[in-house]
């Protein structure tokens, strides 16, 4: 390579400059929230219990409207601070499924009469195997399904009204409702 | 002395104890030598997503026991350990293997530190060409000096 003398002088500035790039984004990525791989790809299948009954509810049942699939438990502190905007986007006509993970009955229904049910089902996963095969890693998770059920989005972590306007809500405009 | 001896004991008991608590999920008698050393195997190849950098076999998390719960049933169902890892990767994604597969997304990951070495050698190597360069010209410099001083030197004397 032939380069005149001054280039090779750019070269450390170069690969500092792109140290600089690479951190600045690698830094601000959170080690901690994995992306799913089941993005894009149909809901997991599920026979889960609805919370204090026998009825048996599948994943079949969530087809034909966009819904939320809002992982809970009682147990679960970080759900406390997103449980005020499910209350909002309940109100607000937004269908959110509950999955009470780990939890028990009573637990679950006991914590949903102290602070609201912003679900239109709400569904008992005690021993997590829902949230296996759902690839939940902590509570809160929310995944969001398109009217066919096709995961569109997941959230990790609670929920804010940031992600709602900025991510979810163009993504739920932007699914057909069928059947509706 | 005997305090030392007494405490010693003490010690030796506090530190087994340890010992037995570290290896209480391990216990699954009933697989065959060769299934409980592909729970072993697989449990160690796992990331624990709750808290990362530990394998699903060092961690205490819920998640981990719960992972580590699959593995055994599906080691016991006759489950191959391909089949185990695209269980969990299934669900959890490629991040949860923590030697990752050979796959356009992970090509950068596999080839990058061997780019970038041979990049560094071409940078090397065409640094130092430049500098024997540089040193050959310098003595050819020197040698056509010496050739004229010395013909100068037979003028002089002529």
């Amino acid at each position: 390579m032939r380069l005149p003398r001054h280039a090779w002088a750019i070269l450390p500035v170069a690969v500092l400059l792109g140290l600089v790039v690479l951190f600045a984004v690698g830094l601000r990525h959170d080690p901690r929230l994995v992306p799913s791989p089941l993005i894009g790809k149909p809901a997991p299948a599920f026979e889960l219990r609805q919370l204090g009954t026998q009825t048996i509810h599948r994943r079949d049942d969530l087809l034909g409207r966009p819904v939320l699939v809002n992982f809970f438990a009682s147990w679960c502190a970080a759900c406390r601070d997103e449980h005020p905007l499910l209350m909002e986007l309940s109100r607000r006509g937004v269908e959110i499924i509950g999955m009470d993970y780990k939890d028990t009955d009573a637990d679950g229904e006991r914590w949903l009469r102290l602070h609201g049910n912003p679900y239109r089902t709400v569904l008992a996963d005690p021993e997590g195997r829902a949230g296996l095969d759902w690839g939940v890693y902590g509570v809160p998770e929310t995944y969001v399904l398109d009217a066919q059920g096709i995961i569109v989005y997941k959230q990790i972590g609670p929920l804010d009204a940031q992600t709602w306007r900025d991510t979810i809500a163009p993504l739920l405009a932007a699914v057909p409702a069928q059947g509706r | 002395m005997r305090e030392l001896t007494r405490m010693r004991t003490w010690l030796r008991a506090v530190l087994l104890a340890l010992c037995a608590v570290g290896g209480v999920h391990a216990q699954h008698e009933d697989l065959t030598p060769e299934q409980a050393q592909r729970y072993q195997k697989l449990v160690n190849e796992l990331r624990c997503l709750v808290c990362q950098n530990q394998s699903i076999a060092d961690s205490n998390a819920p998640l981990a026991a719960d992972l580590r719960d699959q593995v055994y049933v599906q080691i016991r169902a006759g489950r191959s350990d391909a089949e185990i890892s695209a269980y969990v990767t299934e669900r959890y994604g490629d991040f949860v293997l923590y030697r990752p597969p050979f796959k356009p997304a992970t090509w950068l990951l596999w080839i990058g530190p061997f780019a970038l070495l041979l990049l560094a050698l071409g940078i090397a190597l065409t640094f130092a060409r430049r500098r024997t360069r540089g040193a050959k010209a310098v003595r050819a410099d020197a040698d056509q000096l010496r050739r004229l001083l010395e013909e100068d030197g037979q003028g002089d004397r002529r």
